[in-house]
């Protein structure tokens, strides 16, 4: 009696190919690109600034104004929401979980403490851009 | 009684005969209450006494009866044959090398788990004649952890140890993490470098799937994200000159 294990390795290039799970986790890891861009984005924008000239960061701003821009910049919040935001927040309990005595708080309490420190920070960064 | 017929197609391989494993279909008359071990069992005992596979307690205690149910990591004295459809597929756990049929080699992850030293680590002895005293609150720190049969569905549903088999993975590093959290224990520190290191806990991306999976609900990547909070924790402490857990 020999052994002799056979092994079924996992393909380095279409593993994540294999569940829906996956594939999710993938769309999910894939917003860093965008995360990435609006890196870039907001260095231009700090470039243009720097620059001191009101053309140039008039020419920044239009930039970002036209029909294509604002249809990307749409979408990519919508990709933000439903692959990084909504699904953190979800998992922020997991990660962070609260125990008083011997209960554990619940989920939804942390959840919703994500949902309200998130409305205060745009509220903050609405008010100091000057639109609320 | 009832029964309904499915097809059961079972992956083969027999390490002194073949070269790579092949499917085998077998046709099962089930129960409506069966569970796909009770189907599996009625294969050896009726239509091929040659299946090797492992089970044992048949009610979710032993953690043996670990196999791959439709694509899915599963506990199969669990998985009940009603909810699924008339043809079946099983598999050995995925991420592991196949020893024979539906049989897996742990050597791996027993290595693993005996390396987060997934005991408790005490510096001093407790008084004489006396025990150490935990309450329920310090318990229900770790309880939940404490819930895992290392039946290693975890490790078949994780990319990341399929990836790489160097990854410590979820099963050993919640365990780690239960000692961590158990009020009697004083091993941090000695757990602190395996898990911190390249290969523990930051090698997880969080995908989440060991915690989908998990037959017992023990959350293990709950367990992972609370030690890298921790692991951050103390690093900072360390920087800040604070007491921390690596003195």
């Amino acid at each position: 009696m020999s052994r002799r294990p056979y092994n079924r390795p996992m393909s380095k290039t279409t593993w994540y190919m294999r569940n829906s799970r996956y594939k999710v986790y993938v769309l999910r890891e894939l917003t860093s690109f965008l995360v990435a861009f609006y890196s870039f984005l907001t260095i231009a924008a700090l470039a243009a600034l720097a620059s001191d000239s009101a053309e140039v960061w008039n020419g920044f701003l239009a930039s970002q104004q036209s029909t294509g821009m604002v249809i990307f910049h749409g979408l990519a919040l919508l990709y933000f929401l439903f692959y990084q935001t909504f699904p953190w927040f979800k998992l922020a309990p997991k990660a962070m979980p609260i125990q008083l005595g011997e209960k554990k708080l619940p989920d939804i309490f942390i959840i919703f403490g994500h949902y309200v420190a998130w409305v205060v920070a745009s509220a903050i960064i609405f008010w100091l851009a000057g639109v609320i | 009684m009832d029964t309904r017929q499915i097809e059961l197609e079972i992956l083969r391989y027999d390490p002194e005969k073949d070269d790579e494993p092949y499917f085998q279909t077998y046709s099962v008359p089930c129960l409506e209450d069966w569970v796909i071990l009770d189907a599996i069992n009625y294969v050896k005992d009726n239509l091929d006494t040659t299946l090797a596979y492992r089970w044992s307690c048949h009610m979710m205690v032993c953690g043996s009866c670990g196999m791959m149910v439709n694509g899915e990591p599963s506990l199969t004295c669990k998985t009940f044959v009603r909810n699924l459809p008339d043809k079946v597929r099983i598999e050995p756990l995925e991420n592991f090398p196949i020893e024979r049929d539906l049989v897996v080699v742990l050597d791996d992850v027993m290595q693993k788990l005996h390396q987060v030293q997934p005991y408790i680590i005490r510096k001093d002895d407790p008084p004489e004649g006396k025990e150490h005293i935990q309450s329920r609150g310090a318990l229900a720190k770790f309880k939940q952890l404490t819930m895992c049969i290392n039946c290693m569905c975890c490790y078949a549903a994780c990319p990341q140890y399929g990836l790489d088999k160097n990854f410590i993975g979820p099963a050993a590093l919640a365990l780690a993490h239960r000692y961590n959290r158990d009020s009697r224990d004083q091993g941090k520190s000695d757990r602190l470098d395996i898990l911190a290191d390249h290969d523990g806990v930051w090698a997880c991306s969080f995908v989440g799937a060991c915690s989908e999976v998990c037959p017992k609900d023990v959350d293990p990547a709950a367990a992972l994200q609370q030690m890298k909070i921790d692991g951050a924790m103390e690093f900072w402490k360390q920087k800040l000159g604070m007491p921390g857990d690596k003195s």
